[in-house]
Formats: structure tokens, C-alpha cells, sequence
């Protein structure tokens, strides 16, 4: 299978912390990768620094989108970042909040639209055709995501599983070919994690997206993932399947004190 | 050689009251990161104060040293009440807002005070008597440096000297470090984190009140408006030292008055008022975070 | 006993503002007769009164805790009427003719003092309109929007005593340069994070003044540039009072214009990335959308808008000089927006409304304008941070299936 992301080296230092240390990374098409370690072993800034958030203190981020070149993404803009593929959820919900479900959507597909200001005053035909098909879109992509009866709503009011929810529609909108999501599974209860899970599945089955995971709940960790990287204060410590990562005394070692039932 | 040490003390005097305005904006920034826009109108409340109480004792028939201290009193206590109050309505509901909400609550208080100050006294400038008194050693020097200076500049020292030791060794400066650092965080290890707040605005108000007296004797006279300049530049002063950073408030605040003092000094005083702000351009474009600022990466 | 609290809480508050007040509000010192006027009056107003006021402090308060746990139970939608009307608009072009109707009456029932402070208020309502795509839709403290208007305002004048440029002519320009200035200031100062912004602009807007001030060669100084035409139409030269009624008139004409481009401009692309950026920068940049590039425009556009009702400011008084662009003219014109709900088209109406044209009525208070707009400030961020009339998100209808107000049909 073809490479979609490679990391090589990524270094972040924060003053004197390196959060970040030599970290490899390899994503494959339609793979489901899942990132995990304990509490700061640096997986959220390793999200920060490949969508362009951080700038990185060293190292090499390439991205391979498909049918295109394939590019650096060391020093480009969240935005451009976001315009090549690379889509994600954050850790601490950051929605719209005073925006409606629906308008969260929207402004994921911002960067597939092209209208500017002339088009907004005139609203030609060329922009209403494309509001109304962002709108239509939109619909679709929270009917797949299972929010359909919230789509009016404004976001803030939403369920704690739902906002969750609506973070992974919104990304999903900017038509990514690699999710990245950060805990999507954190504060659901039993029944929200299951559905999720089938969610994510369904995402890489039928849209053909791969996805990079970051997760603390073994159970959701364990049954969707093709491969695991295992990360602690900044370095990768291991990597390889469910089985592999399960048997590994020193994943086990890392996680002492935190339970791996699975 | 004698013009230029002249502009060179004026610019450290200036400097040091741009230090006492300033040090309020750094600590309060540096613990709720909201520029703290009535500063300015402390200061002036500082000065105002000071120049009603001196002028009743003046009609009482005190002499100057007796005063100069109790009009100082006054105005650090005042000023420091007027801190305190300020915080409790304008930002401390705001807590959880939005940061564009709080700031425009500042402005909104900035523009009270000094109007109310406006209204219930006047809008002319005021002499402010010089209750500071001439001292016969400098007089061959006075042409370069006067009492009033040396008042300043000594204030200042002691100041920061009392200011370093608070943070440094007393308890409640341990939990105002550890507040700026992470309010969560000292929440939960049993900081309380309103006193810390309240600290913060009574002590940034009270070296306000001072630098307030100091300047209004310095200069001669006062009226409502100069909380507003006067905050703006050290507010300018902190930035360009590293806003948060308590050394990097006095740096700032020097670099910044020898900056204006000789700008005006060789170049032209129309335009004095402007170079604080074309400073704080340049800073806020090349060097965000201040000369001795943390730099600081928003967490994601 | 609960009373009681009460009103020893409230009595405490009295004390303590009494306290102090006390040198400001008692004592008046005139250095110049060395007299000392005591006004124990006003000490008696604060205590009066803060006892009063920290009752309805309170009372606010309780009220905002328990509105806030409505909406966490999910009793939303207070304003769905409000909503029904701006989504419908059968229901709100009657409302919007009978307004017509009577600002194209107004100038023929009420004299020529009061059609002239119309003309004024709309002009804030325009400059509201502005600000309000900056501030409410973008989420920019721009404390130097003045800056713009005084641009504007010199363009015209300076233009039409060098060169004889016409109004309707330099209108356009005026909004141009305004514009220009826009993109000068915002490419510097965009990058920047939102308090540092709020500082730097205000910066700018006073560093404009200062130089209209002391660059005599230019602008005049501060006795500035009188003599400046009014508009005439098509050639037609009005009298005194027929031009203030075509101000008017040209006025109503402009705001309207206003609201429909912002209205387009709030429910586009661009206006949605806008609002994404004003919630939550990080998130908005992860969504694609170019941070710097969607913020200038916001900059720009406002400015233009303040560009052009600075050109019709020189017009309408025909004299200009700096003083008229002091900052307290920006915090007039953010008070606007914030009071009347920010983003919101109807509120930033009705804000400029109250806020003009009440200190014009009530001439007494006028004296306590800029105290009041301060207290404003403060108390619409504390209680109301979404204004009298807050802005409303456009809900939109898909397939018969959804209906409006938010609630979905199965
Ligand atoms: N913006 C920042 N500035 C300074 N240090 C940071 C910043 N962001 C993260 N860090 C530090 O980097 C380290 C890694 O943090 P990170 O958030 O990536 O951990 P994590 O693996 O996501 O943990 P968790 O499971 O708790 O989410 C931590 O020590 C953290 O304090
Ligand atoms: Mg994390």
C-alpha cells in the first residue's frame, strides 16, 4: 500500500522541553494508525506540528495526497495544510460555539469554495449554485455523521458525544485523505464509544480515508486499529500490530500504573 | 556634554514613573492576560487624590514634609481601593469570557473614571503644588537635575526593590508566580487565586498612585486626561520589555523615556507622543514577546 | 434572615462607595482661588444610590445564573419570534415598508433641527454598520476606526480645495483611501494577537490625529479646513435647508445600501469565515481558512465604510479640522455596536439610535454622555454580552424536512 504521510526525525522544543524527539511516523492509505502513551508523551503536538500549528524545530513532514505531487509540509500554513488533506478534531472541543451545526459544517467546506467579496455582494448564479450545493453538502456529510436532527442547533448547545460528533463532520468536510483525531472517544459513555467506533470504521471503508487516532480507551484503540505507535516523553518507544503492542514489556513498562485491559 | 546629561536624566526620570504605571500593566497581565486599560486612570485618580489632601492640609497649615507623606498615603490608598473595586466589577464576572469581552469592559471602565473625574471636579488642568523639597547639596546642579528627579528616581529603586522581594520570598508572591504560570493548576493545589488577583491590583495600583504623586509634583500640574496618555506608554513599556516580566517592565520603561527624551531633546517635541506607538509597532511586528519576554506558544 | 443579608450586603456596598468617592465626588479644590468647596450632597447621592444599585446588581446577577441554566437543561429559543421574522421575508418587508414610509415622510413633518440629527444618527448607523463587520463579525477590536473616518474626511476637503473635486466624485475616492489605509495598517498589525490589535489601532488612530495636527503645510493644523461644498444633484445647487433635507435623504438612501451589502456580505463564504475566526482562531486555520487574508478583508471593508461617511461628514458641516476624530469618536462608535449586539444588523440599528439621539433629546444629561458609554461598556460585557438585540444565525431548510426555529420535523 502506498505512503500518505511520512515523518522523519520531528523534533518541537518548547523553551528548554523537547516534546517531540526523533519521531518516525508512516501513515498508509486506508490504514487505521492509532497514537498512543501516556499523559504528555507529546501525541497532541505531534498533531499540532503536522497540521501546521507549531512550526517544528526540526525534521522532515512530507505528505503524499493522491493523484498529486507529493509535498513538504514543514513550514506551510495551517490553511495550506488543510487545503492538501490533512483534516482534523482537537483534544478540548473547539467548535463555533455560536454558530449553528450546520454553519460548522459550512465553514469546513470553505476551502473546496471559491467565492469572494464581488460574488457575496452580487450573488451571481455561480454563487448561489455553489451556497446551495455547500448547503446540500453539508446535510449530507451530518446525515452520514449521524447529526441530522441537530443541523439548526447552535453548536454550543449540543451534547457533550454530539459536539464530538460535529467535530469529526467538520473535518470531514474539508475533504481530507488523512483524519487526524485527538481523542475522538474522551468523556463518552459506553454506548457513544460504540457508535463512534463503527463511525470511524465506516469513514475509512466507505470514503476511503485513512485515519491517524489519538487514544487513551485500550478497547477502542484495540478493535480499530491496523497499526499502533506507542509514544513516551516525545519518542516512539514501539510500533506494530494489536498483538505485537499487547506483549510488549516495554509498552507495558511506560503504561505501569495505567490499566491496558483490552 | 552638560545638555546631553541633562536629557539623559530627564529620560531616566521619565522613564522611572513609565516603570511605576508600567509595573501594574505586567502583573496584571502576567496573571489574568488582560491588558488592563483603567491603568492609566488609576494613576490619575493616584494623582488626584493626592492633589485634594495636599491642598486641605496646605489650608490646615501642615508643613510640607507632613504633606507630602499623608497625601501620599492617601493617594496609594485610594488608589489602591479604586484597584480593588475595579477588578471586583468590571473583570472578575468576566473571568470566563471571552478575552474580547473583558477588554472592552476595561475600555469601558477607562473611559468611566476618567469622565466621572471630569464631571466631579473639572475638565482644566489643575496646579499640583511641588511638595517635594528643594535640597541645598544639589543646588549648583540644579540646571541638570532637581530634587524632584532624585525623589523619583529613589522611589523607584526602593520600589522595585520591595516589589522583587514580595515576589520573590514571600508567600503570596510564591502563589502569584504560580498563578501566572498555570491558574488551573494553583487552583487545584490550594492558591487561592481571587486574593492573588486582588493582591495583584492593589500593589499595580498603589506603585500607580505613587508615580502619579511623583509626576504631578514633578510636573506642576494635572487634569483628568493624563491617565490616558500616560497609561498608554507604559503600557507600550511593558510590551516592549516582555509584558509579564517584571525587569522587563523597568527596561522597557527606560529604553522607552530616553527614547522620547531625545527624540525631543535633538530632534522636534511636536511629535513626541508618537514615537511610543511607532515602537510598539515595530515591537509587536519583529520582537512580539519583548525584549526579556517568555515567548509563548498558544496551547492547542 | 435572607432579607437581611440582603440589605446589610447592599449597605456595606453604600459604605464602601461612600468611602470611596469621597475625595473626588465631596471635596473641589481651586488651586488658582486656593478655595476648597465641600459638597457633602454627593455623598449622600453614592450612598443612596449604590445601595439601591447593588440590590439590582444582585438581582442581574441571580437572573444570568438561572438564564444559563435554562439553556443548559435546553430550554432554548427565548427569541424564536425574532427569528421567524429575519428568516422570513414576508414577514419582515411589511415592517421594513412601514419604516420607509415614515423615514421618507420624516423630513416633510418634523423641522429642519431634527432632520439634521437624523442625518447624524445615520451616519453612526452607517459607521456602526462598519465597525460592526469588523468587530462583530470578525472579532478585531479595532480602537482606531476614527482613524478611517478622519482619512475619509480629509480626502475630501483636500481634494476639493486643491483640485475642486467634486462630491460625488471624491465619495468614491474617500471610500477608496479608506480602504487603502485599511490594508496599510492591517498588514503590519493583523498577525497580531487580539489585545495587542486593540492597542496598536488605537496607536494608529491617535498617531493620524496627532500629524493632522502639526503638519500645518498639509492639513491646515489644527484650525483646520473650512468652506468645504456641499453636494449639490446633477447639478442642481440647494439652499441651505433643501441641501439638509437632500443629506437626508442621500443618507437614507446609503443605509440602506449598507445593510443590504453587509447582509449579503454576513450570509456568504466570506462572512461565515468571518464569524469562525471570531470564535475560535486555531480551530478556523485548521479549517482552511486563510487567517491574515479573511481578517484584512473585514479591516478593509470596514474601513471603506468609514472612509466614505467621512467624506459626508465634511460635507454635512462643512468645516473639519482634527478634534473631530478624537478616540472617544472610535469608543462612541464601538459602544454602538456593543450595546446594540455585535454582528447583529438590527441591533447595531437600534444601538445607534439609542445612542445618539437620546443625549441629543435629553440635552441635560448630556454632560454624562461619556460616562454613561463607559458604563455601558462595562455592563453590557458583564450582563448582556450579546447585546439588545443579539445577532441571529441564518437556519436554513432542507427538503421539507427541517423547519425553521431550529427543531427538526420527523
Ligand atoms: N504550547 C505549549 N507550550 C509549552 N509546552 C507545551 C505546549 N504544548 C504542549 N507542551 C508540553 O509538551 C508535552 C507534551 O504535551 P502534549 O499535549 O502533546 O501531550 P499529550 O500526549 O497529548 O498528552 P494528553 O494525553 O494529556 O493529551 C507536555 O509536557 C506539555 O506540557
Ligand atoms: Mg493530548
Amino acid at each position: 500500500m502506498k505512503t500518505i504521510l511520512k515523518v522523519k526525525n520531528l523534533i518541537m522544543n518548547f523553551g528548554g522541553l523537547r516534546a517531540l524527539d526523533h519521531l518516525d511516523i508512516q501513515v498508509r492509505e486506508e490504514e487505521i494508525v492509532a497514537l498512543i502513551g501516556p499523559n504528555g508523551a507529546g501525541k497532541t503536538t505531534f498533531f499540532n506540528c503536522i497540521t501546521g500549528i507549531f512550526p517544528p524545530t526540526g525534521g522532515e513532514i512530507i505528505l503524499f495526497p493522491p493523484k498529486k505531487k507529493s509535498k513538504r509540509a514543514n513550514r506551510l500554513k495551517p490553511n495550506k495544510i488543510t487545503e492538501i488533506g490533512l483534516a482534523r478534531t482537537f483534544q478540548n472541543i473547539r467548535l463555533f460555539q455560536n454558530m449553528t451545526v450546520l454553519e460548522n459544517v459550512m465553514i469546513g467546506r470553505h476551502c473546496r469554495m471559491s467565492s469572494g467579496i464581488v460574488g457575496a455582494i452580487f450573488r451571481g448564479k455561480a454563487t448561489v449554485k455553489e451556497e446551495e450545493q455547500v448547503v446540500e453538502d453539508s446535510f449530507k456529510i451530518l446525515k452520514k455523521i449521524g447529526l441530522s436532527e441537530y443541523v439548526n442547533e447552535i453548536a454550543m448547545n449540543l451534547p457533550y458525544g454530539a459536539q464530538r460528533r460535529l467535530e469529526i463532520a467538520r473535518a470531514m468536510a474539508t475533504e481530507p485523505f488523512l483524519l487526524l483525531l485527538d481523542e475522538p472517544a474522551a468523556g463518552m459513555n459506553i454506548q457513544e464509544t460504540k457508535d463512534l467506533n463503527e463511525l470511524i470504521l465506516r469513514i475509512r471503508d466507505e470514503e476511503k480515508i485513512s485515519i491517524l487516532l489519538i487514544e487513551h480507551d485500550m478497547r477502542v484503540v484495540m478493535s480499530l486499529s491496523d497499526h499502533i505507535v506507542v509514544m513516551d516523553y516525545g519518542k516512539k518507544i514501539a510500533e506494530g500490530t494489536t498483538e505485537e503492542i499487547k506483549n510488549n514489556p516495554v509498552v507495558i513498562k511506560a503504561y505501569l500504573g495505567e490499566d491496558i485491559d483490552a | 556634554m552638560e545638555y546631553f546629561l541633562e536629557i539623559f536624566l530627564g529620560g531616566l526620570t521619565r522613564g522611572s514613573i513609565y516603570a511605576l504605571i508600567a509595573l501594574g500593566y505586567t502583573m496584571v497581565y502576567g496573571i489574568i492576560q488582560l491588558i488592563n486599560f483603567a491603568h492609566g486612570e488609576i494613576y490619575m485618580i493616584g494623582a488626584f487624590t493626592a492633589l485634594i489632601v495636599a491642598s486641605v492640609l496646605t489650608m490646615l497649615g501642615l508643613n510640607t514634609i507632613s504633606i507630602l507623606v499623608l497625601a501620599s498615603i492617601a493617594a496609594v490608598i485610594y488608589a489602591s481601593a479604586y484597584g480593588f473595586t475595579v477588578e471586583k466589577i468590571a473583570y472578575k464576572p468576566l473571568r470566563h469570557a471571552p478575552r474580547l469581552s473583558a477588554l472592552i469592559s476595561a475600555i469601558g471602565m477607562s473611559m468611566f473614571l476618567s469622565n466621572y473625574v471630569l464631571l466631579a471636579q473639572t475638565s482644566d488642568f489643575l496646579s499640583f503644588p511641588n511638595l517635594i523639597p528643594e535640597l541645598k547639596f544639589i543646588e549648583p546642579y540644579s540646571h541638570i537635575i532637581r530634587s524632584n528627579e532624585i525623589a523619583i528616581l529613589v522611589t523607584t529603586t526602593a520600589v522595585m526593590i520591595v516589589l522583587t522581594f514580595i515576589i520573590k520570598f514571600t508567600k503570596m508572591g510564591k502563589a502569584m508566580r504560580a498563578t501566572s504560570q498555570d491558574r488551573e493548576m494553583a487552583m487545584l493545589v490550594g492558591v487561592d487565586v481571587n486574593r492573588v488577583i486582588s493582591v495583584t491590583f492593589i500593589i499595580g495600583s498603589a506603585t500607580a498612585a505613587l508615580g502619579g504623586v511623583l509626576i504631578a509634583s514633578h510636573v506642576g500640574q494635572i487634569n483628568f486626561y493624563i491617565g490616558f496618555i500616560a497609561g498608554i506608554k507604559a503600557f507600550v513599556a511593558a510590551v516592549l520589555g516582555g509584558i509579564g516580566s517584571i525587569p522587563g517592565a523597568v527596561l522597557g520603561s527606560l529604553i522607552l523615556g530616553w527614547t522620547e527624551s531625545f527624540a525631543t531633546g535633538y530632534v522636534s517635541s511636536d511629535y513626541e507622543d508618537v514615537f511610543a506607538f511607532i515602537f510598539l509597532v515595530l515591537i509587536l511586528i519583529f520582537k512580539p514577546s519583548g525584549i526579556l519576554g517568555r515567548s509563548e506558544s498558544r496551547a492547542v | 434572615m435572607n432579607k437581611l443579608n440582603e440589605i446589610k450586603k447592599s449597605f456595606l456596598a453604600s459604605l464602601w462607595f461612600m468611602f470611596l468617592t469621597f475625595p473626588i465626588m465631596v471635596i473641589r479644590v481651586n488651586t488658582v482661588q486656593k478655595e476648597i468647596e465641600w459638597r457633602w450632597q454627593n455623598m449622600f447621592f453614592v450612598g443612596i444610590s449604590v445601595f439601591f444599585l447593588s440590590f439590582a446588581w444582585r438581582f442581574l446577577f441571580r437572573q444570568m445564573a438561572s438564564g444559563r441554566k435554562t439553556i443548559e437543561a435546553g430550554g432554548l429559543d427565548k427569541i424564536s419570534l425574532m427569528q421567524q421574522i429575519m428568516n422570513e421575508p414576508k414577514m419582515y418587508y411589511p415592517i421594513l415598508f412601514a419604516f420607509t414610509l415614515f423615514a421618507a415622510t420624516f423630513p416633510f413633518i418634523f423641522n429642519i433641527y431634527q432632520v439634521n440629527i437624523m442625518t447624524t444618527a445615520l451616519m453612526y448607523v452607517v459607521l456602526g454598520l462598519g465597525l460592526n463587520i469588523v468587530v462583530g463579525l470578525a472579532g478585531l477590536l479595532d480602537l482606531g476606526y476614527v482613524a478611517f473616518y478622519l482619512v475619509g474626511a480629509y480626502s475630501y476637503a483636500l481634494l476639493n480645495y486643491h483640485f475642486g473635486l467634486s462630491f460625488w466624485l471624491a465619495l468614491p475616492i474617500g471610500a477608496f483611501i479608506g480602504a487603502l489605509f485599511g490594508i496599510l495598517l492591517g498588514f503590519p498589525v493583523l498577525r497580531m494577537r487580539g489585545d495587542y490589535l486593540a492597542i496598536v489601532t488605537l496607536g494608529f488612530g491617535e498617531i493620524i490625529r496627532i500629524i493632522m495636527e502639526n503638519w500645518n503645510e498639509f492639513s491646515f493644523g489644527p484650525s483646520g479646513i473650512a468652506n468645504i461644498p456641499r453636494p449639490g444633484f446633477f447639478g442642481i445647487e440647494f439652499s441651505l435647508q433643501g441641501s439638509i433635507i437632500f443629506m437626508y435623504f442621500f443618507m437614507i438612501c446609503l443605509t440602506l445600501f449598507t445593510i443590504f451589502i453587509v447582509n449579503r456580505l454576513r450570509n456568504s463564504r466570506i462572512g461565515r469565515a468571518w464569524v469562525a475566526l471570531r470564535e475560535d482562531e486555531v480551530a478556523c486555520q485548521a479549517m482552511g481558512i486563510d487567517r491574515t487574508k479573511t481578517k484584512l478583508t473585514a479591516f478593509a471593508l470596514g474601513a471603506t465604510w468609514a472612509g466614505m461617511v467621512g467624506v459626508i461628514f465634511a460635507a454635512k458641516t462643512t468645516f473639519i479640522n482634527p478634534a473631530s476624530f478624537t478616540v472617544w469618536e472610535s469608543i462612541t462608535i464601538l459602544c454602538i455596536v456593543v450595546l446594540g449586539g455585535m454582528g447583529s444588523i438590527i441591533g447595531v440599528i437600534f444601538g445607534a439610535f439609542i445612542l445618539i439621539l437620546l443625549p441629543e433629546y435629553l440635552r441635560a444629561f448630556s454632560e454624562y454622555r461619556m460616562v454613561t458609554f463607559g458604563a455601558v461598556l462595562v455592563i453590557m460585557m458583564v450582563f448582556r454580552p450579546q447585546g439588545i438585540v443579539p445577532d441571529i444565525r441564518h437556519r436554513f431548510k432542507h427538503q421539507g424536512s427541517m423547519v425553521l426555529g431550529g427543531k427538526t420535523k420527523k
